[in-house]
């Protein structure tokens, strides 16, 4: 089996793996997730054979057609970066899924949980090595599709039911703004892939769409990525089970939108928009997350706030285009994917252990679970950015990047010391609260974690530690790789654990200062932050609420006004409207036809047969009860039929006297059942305006009818299927030729179509029973009543 | 329906009528004709029925819920269409074969399929439709 096939195979493993999974867990309850965890592992070891190539500056590209004629492709593309991700999401994926073995042992859905997080899983692979745009989108909103299950998970819970829904209308809203933006970009660059799309330089940046672009772009990526103000729906999602938050809203999913950012990097970035969004957002997102996150005392939602400011952070050096910025960004993703999956499976740890998560009711846990208070701790280090962990190189890149003295670099590098300083906060509050102090007496008794539990977030803690001391060997295989991928030029990270004194390493040590300090007054600082947030009161979390609220009534007086139910208003508005379009059109363009030419030797029995359609309306206008009057319509038909019988028209002519028939025979059916009075007894007064729209109609249609033949007849058509008919198709009837043969795909619609009309009305007819049975029988013969006294 | 020659009648008529539907459907190809057209004409063979003998000897008489009948229309021209993918044709491409049944050569092919299709979805629709206002509808 080639490489290419092997690759397909480990981008359909995930989803094969959950098709099994609920049967595999009935069987093996918790523990199923051994067997299952090979699943990513597999892709994992599949990814991890590319790292040679890719480190040595190759790209790898593979797939099959998918729709050759629209130029798409299923197609993957393996750089640095993709890679990268694709390392991370099966590697932490496997850590994730033996995790849920022992979070959710016993738990009745147990299997379709796995089911569900193993279908994410493939999403957001084949998100991440996709070569095509669409093969992007489509992982895309799978990603969200299958984020929305895991949140609402617990699906009882009005709670997550809504979180649920918030990230889905969020993020897919930001998907669709995405695929805006690739259409766009599509066109522009007349490609449909990546690979190809960045060799392109720099036209994309001087087209005159290129603004539109980045905007849709930016949609997509900035919900994804839960940038302020589209960052509500995540800490929402913490109402998923714990395994979710950790890894799709801490270590995956929501690194999608920088994960695009990245990739587009290259053709998108280093305009002045590109750095001016960017950053400005990103550093937004970096405060405002921080800020919330003092205020919780939640541990989820503490590291909820966490990732979005992490995200602000990664977003903003991406955008950032100063040297070493994309490098600090490809660390710190890097870092930051092992330190808040650890602390997030430790926060569900403790709250799995202990039964509560609440940060105030926890305490002197460090006798009990020893080897959580390590993890927690060791992670916590690499997200304060201390020595000798990997995140502390992240952190050292970044100030290197911001430790130019032009006006830009100091103003972000303040806020960057604000935003980490409270992270750093944060990040301790969680790992050393509540192992620290005095025991505090916790819903449930507190003991150690089984090994299904603590071995995930302690492989991502060890991690933590080996690459930063491996620097040198990470460098090369990963983060210099990546670095080149997402500027688009070879790029090499250095940064080890060696402190090399300067400026970079001044400002760590004054994140570490404002860190330490907050950390002694996160009580006060939190008291101050409920106090301004009560002060505002609107968010953007009540605005959703508001916005959704808003749409239904939207929704709901639109249909009442465009959809009231009563058949005769639908009636009539249809009838104006056509009369309209006919009458006004050719008024507006003065394209009247000319006077028809009447031929002066029209033989008889045609005149007698237009005589008999005359005297066929005449009775229907005149007819005193309604079954006459559709009856007399029925003459009309047939005389019509005639006609198209003598013009050489056979096929329209049966069909026509089919239709007719059939139709007074529907229609007399129709009025038994409405019961209706027998005949029309409103005065003219009221007929009047029917009478004025049904004129409009018939001589709107007849204008246009004979505007229409008076153009001369093109018979391409015409010869094309008298030639092709009996030889191509093997039949001489051309009509029936076109139906089933030539045009078979449009009759295949038809048919459907004519199916499910019948479907509808049958249903109609049975509802209009059903509701007869149920008493409202008397209730419409009183309104009949009343009706008639009207008249 | 009171009228007793039209009650002896119906039977017969409506026998010869959906005889001359299928006689239509089949012709179709090479001379006026087809599914659409041999539909309509076996709806008012079994209109002519109902009237005559009411909704329930209808149902009984097709055996078959109408419904299920344009089901299994549709599901018989989308074969059609789909048997050319596995010639390797596109979709919906006419493909031919001409067996010989003693001794006649019986030219048979998807198209065929695909416009008794087109007729059976024309015959279980509308007669759904009408069997169902037909009933309890008062008349």
């Amino acid at each position: 089996m080639d490489a290419a096939a092997l690759t397909f195979l480990a981008l359909g493993l995930p989803f094969a793996a959950a098709l099994i999974a609920p049967a595999l867990t009935r069987f093996l309850g918790g523990n199923a997730a051994w067997l299952l965890a090979l699943a990513p592992f597999a892709i994992f070891v599949h990814f991890a054979g590319f790292v040679p190539e890719v480190a040595a500056g190759e790209i790898v590209t593979g797939g099959y057609a998918w729709i050759p004629s629209f130029n798409v492709s299923f197609s993957w593309l393996i750089d640095g970066l993709s890679l990268t991700f694709a390392l991370l999401i099966s590697g932490i994926g496997t850590l994730i899924v033996l995790y849920s073995g022992g979070y959710l042992k016993g738990h009745p859905d147990q299997g379709r949980f796995f089911s569900f997080i193993l279908m994410f899983m493939g999403s957001m692979q084949g998100l991440v090595v996709s070569d095509s745009f669409l093969m992007l989108f489509v992982f895309w909103e799978l990603t969200s599709i299958t984020s929305f299950l895991l949140i609402g998970f617990d699906h009882r819970r009005e709670a997550a039911r809504r979180a649920a829904l918030q990230a889905l209308v969020v993020t897919g809203g930001g998907g669709l703004a995405l695929l805006a933006g690739l259409i766009i970009i599509w066109n522009v660059s007349g490609v449909t892939q990546f690979s190809l799309l960045l060799t392109f330089g720099d036209e994309l940046k001087e087209s005159p769409f290129y603004l539109a672009a980045l905007l849709l772009v930016l949609g997509g990526a900035f919900t994804k990525s839960a940038q302020f103000p589209f960052h509500f729906w995540l800490p929402n999602a913490m109402e998923a089970p714990t395994p979710v938050s950790a890894y799709l809203h801490s270590a995956t999913m929501v690194k999608a939108g920088v994960y695009l950012l990245m990739r587009l990097n290259p053709v998108l970035g280093g305009t002045t928009e590109w750095q001016v969004l960017l950053p400005l957002f990103g550093v937004t997102t970096l405060i405002a997350g921080a800020a919330l996150a003092v205020r919780q005392t939640d541990l989820k939602m503490m590291l909820a706030y966490t990732t979005m400011s992490s995200l602000g952070l990664l977003v903003m050096l991406t955008g950032l285009g100063l040297p070493y910025a994309i490098e600090a960004a490809v660390l710190y993703l890097v870092a930051h994917a092992l330190f808040k999956g650890a602390l997030f499976m430790v926060a569900g740890i403790i709250d799995h252990e202990t039964g509560t998560r609440d940060l105030t009711k926890l305490g002197g846990l460090r006798t009990a679970m020893p080897l959580t208070f390590v993890i927690a701790l060791t992670a916590a280090l690499s997200m304060g950015g201390l020595p000798p962990f990997f995140g502390f190189l992240a952190k050292e890149e970044i100030y290197t990047a911001l430790s130019g003295f032009d006006r830009r670099s100091m103003v972000f590098a303040a806020l960057t010391i604000l935003g980490n300083g409270l992270m750093f906060a944060v990040g301790f509050a969680i790992a050393l609260k509540p192992f620290l102090g005095p025991k505090v007496d916790t819903p449930k008794p507190p003991h150690e974690a089984p090994v299904l539990l603590w071995l995930g977030p302690a492989i991502l803690a060890a991690k933590g530690l080996s690459m930063a001391l491996m620097s040198g060997f990470v460098h090369r295989y990963v983060t210099s790789p990546m670095a080149s991928a997402v500027a688009g030029e070879p790029r090499s990270a250095t940064i080890s654990l060696v402190p090399h004194f300067g400026v970079a390493l001044l400002l760590s040590v004054a994140t570490l200062a404002v860190g330490v300090v907050l950390f002694l007054n996160l009580a006060r600082l939190r008291a101050a932050m409920v106090a301004v947030l009560a002060d505002i009161g609107w968010g953007p979390d009540r605005g959703f609420d508001q916005f959704m609220r808003g749409l239904v009534r939207f929704a709901v007086t639109a249909t009442r006004r465009l959809q009231g139910g009563r058949l005769d208003t639908y009636m009539t508005m249809t009838f104006v409207l056509v009369a309209a379009v006919m009458l006004a059109l050719p008024l507006r363009y003065g394209e009247f036809p000319r006077a028809p030419f009447f031929p002066a030797d029209v033989p008889l029995h045609e005149f007698a047969i237009m005589a008999i359609a005359a005297l066929g309306l005449f009775a229907v206008v005149m007819a005193a009860d309604r079954l006459t009057a559709i009856v007399s319509l029925g003459i009309q038909g047939f005389a019509v039929a005639m006609l198209f019988l003598l013009y050489g028209a056979p096929d329209l002519a049966f069909t026509q006297f089919m239709i007719e028939t059939l139709s007074v025979v529907v229609l007399a059916l129709v009025m038994t059942r409405l019961r209706l009075s027998p005949s029309d007894h409103r005065p003219l007064r009221q007929k009047l305006p029917d009478f004025t729209i049904a004129l409009a109609c018939g001589a709107g249609f007849g204008l246009f009818l004979l505007r229409v033949t008076g153009v001369p007849f093109d018979s391409t058509l015409t010869d094309f299927f008298n030639l092709y008919s009996k030889s191509i198709a093997h039949g001489a009837n051309v009509v029936n030729v076109i139906i089933v043969d030539f045009r078979g795909t449009d009759t295949l619609g038809e048919i459907a179509v004519v199916l499910v009309a019948g479907l509808s009305i049958l249903s109609l007819v049975r509802l209009r029973a059903g509701s007869l049975k149920r008493g409202e029988l008397t209730e419409i013969a009183a309104a009949d009543a009343s009706s008639k006294e009207l008249v | 329906m009171k009228s007793i020659i039209f009650r002896t009648v119906a039977p017969f008529l409506t026998g010869l009528m959906m005889l001359f539907s299928i006689f239509v459907l089949l012709r179709g190809h090479n001379e006026p004709g087809g599914g659409f057209i041999g539909g309509l004409i076996a709806v008012s063979a079994l209109a002519i029925y109902g009237i005559a003998h009411g909704v329930v000897t209808v149902r009984r008489a097709i055996y078959f819920h109408p419904m299920a009948i344009a089901g299994a229309g549709l599901f018989a021209a989308t074969v059609a269409g789909l048997v050319s993918l596995f010639a390797r044709v596109p979709f919906m491409t006419g493909l031919w074969i001409y067996p010989s049944v003693l001794g006649v050569e019986v030219p048979l092919s998807t198209v065929m399929l695909f416009d008794t299709g087109v007729y059976l979805v024309v015959v279980g629709a509308i007669s759904s439709i009408a069997l169902s206002l037909e009933e309890g509808g008062g008349a």
